[in-house]
């Protein structure tokens, strides 16, 4: 098996514009090529588009948008984790010698529809996420009497994180009293401790171990790959505990040999506060019912190990780049480019990614 | 529209199973899950209890589990303010029209 790397990435800014889903998807692909260098078309040999919109054949038109006359060509959707699922195809597309380098491209618009699973008859009449993220929160309050004050340290820590990010939605910082005064979603969900559904795009170029130099000094490799798929009802999980993830990370780390208290920077899944306490300890980085203990921490000593760009919260959640997007992350990390958001000696990093109220997990680990 | 929905359109809340693996198939499907074996249609007991709950505005909302097995969100119908773990509730109503609307009390 080829090792593979991470060797160019490209992002759009996002909001909550409507733009069409071809011009995002070409946006954040010419970023790729402006600054990788020694990238031609021509040496291209897969395009793999992860979104949730209707359009269809986004990969032959992204790559004739691009110029690019690729082998493989296709589309993967999978609900939040589109990204992160299209970056393991293309990654066993290369490890297994079928490609050498292929352009993973995430897309997707603020009204996706991407948000609602209507295949979950077990939800009723209740289909939003915020209704599935209100059950997380109240049984885990319930469970380990977390409090409204823990979470909004959650939200407070990643806003906070995501002005540094010139691409993030969000660029405004806020209070724990203003987190926790924020509009009543429900009972157990306040406004600001949401992700936003964007508009947005983020790319990346994987190449194989015998060709990644040519396109930076810096590759980073994709160490660990774990993936689980639970179900795709949400009413089947426990609540307290995000299985499919726990799975995944146990995948990822054995593949990587590697193990939680080696990560020096994550990108994790907080589509919700609540799920980021959840996530910290179910991928080993916290022990269980530290969670918010352990977030705490980092916020109060603005320690950026978690969440760097901001998160799903700080930084919006445009689904189908939202994998790609942390993973453009970590790689920025991994090679001391990420700037103000920098965390020092990074040298191991891991993307968390999710579906569906965690019905579905990927666990990738990039070193450099 | 399958045969849930049909069902689901007239009030009539059921659930695919399979007898010869002796299981329930939820969500229901056409085939069990296990022996991909056709399945047989029945009602579902209409007494459940709460798995967990909240509120929007004034609504209570939940989860309830109806034989150990079945979990649905609905609408709890009650002039209390709040609702318990555990709790006995029934589903008094249950429709399809764009989607799908539990309603316990
Ligand atoms: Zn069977």
């Amino acid at each position: 098996m080829k090792k593979v790397a991470v060797v160019g990435y490209g992002n759009t800014k996002f909001s909550t514009d409507d733009i069409p889903i071809e011009s995002l998807l070409l946006e954040s692909t010419k970023e790729v090529f402006n600054t990788t260098n020694n990238l031609s078309q021509d040496l291209i040999d897969g395009v793999i588009v992860s979104t949730n919109d209707n359009s269809k054949y986004l990969g032959a038109i992204l790559s004739e948008l691009s110029g690019i006359k690729p082998k493989i060509s296709h589309t993967v959707e999978h609900l939040c984790s589109s990204g992160t699922a299209a970056t393991v195809s293309a990654f066993s597309y290369i490890a297994s010698g079928l490609a050498d380098i292929i352009l993973v491209a995430g897309a997707d618009k603020s009204d996706n529809p991407g948000q609602v699973l209507d295949w979950d008859r077990s939800r009723g009449e209740f289909t939003r996420p915020i209704y599935w993220a209100s059950m997380f929160t109240k049984a885990h309050k319930r469970k380990f009497n977390t409090t409204e004050e823990e979470l909004a340290v959650v939200s407070a820590k990643n806003h906070k994180q995501a002005l540094d990010n010139p691409h993030a939605y969000s660029h405004k910082a806020y209070t724990i009293p203003e987190i926790m005064n924020s509009k009543n979603i429900t009972d157990d969900l306040r406004m600001l401790d949401c992700s936003y559904s964007c508009s947005g795009s983020s790319s990346i170029l994987l190449a194989s171990e015998d060709i990644a130099k040519k396109f930076t000094d810096s590759p980073v490799w994709i160490s660990g790959i774990g993936q689980k798929t639970s179900s795709a009802s949400f009413t089947k999980n426990d609540l307290t505990n995000l299985d499919t993830t726990k799975s995944a990370a146990d995948i990822a780390y054995n593949m990587a040999k590697a193990t939680a208290n080696e990560i020096d920077v994550a990108e994790i899944h907080d589509a919700f506060s609540i799920c980021e306490l959840m996530a910290v300890e179910d991928l080993g980085l916290a022990k269980k019912t530290t969670g918010a203990e352990f977030v705490r921490n980092l916020f109060n000593t603005e320690n950026r190990q978690i969440n760097p760009r901001g998160g799903l919260i700080g930084a919006g959640h445009p689904l189908g780049a939202t994998g790609i997007s942390q993973i453009v992350e970590i790689t920025q990390q991994l090679q001391n480019k990420a700037e103000k958001r920098q965390v020092s000696n990074a040298n191991k990093g891991l993307v968390h990614n999710m579906s569906a109220a965690a019905t579905s997990s990927t666990v990738l680990i990039l070193e450099s | 529209m399958n045969k849930f929905e049909e069902e689901l359109k007239k009030g009539n809340f059921i659930t695919s199973e399979c007898h010869k693996c002796d299981k329930i198939v939820w969500p229901p499907s056409e085939y069990c899950d296990n022996c991909f074996g056709n399945v047989n249609w029945r009602k579902i007991s209409e007494n459940g209890e709460i798995i967990e709950w909240s509120k929007k505005g004034s609504d209570v909302f939940c989860i309830a589990e109806f034989e150990k097995t079945i979990r649905i969100m609905g609408k709890l119908n009650t002039k209390n303010t709040d609702a318990k773990i555990g709790q006995h509730i029934q589903l008094s109503e249950c429709s399809f029209n764009q989607g799908y609307r539990f309603i316990f009390m």
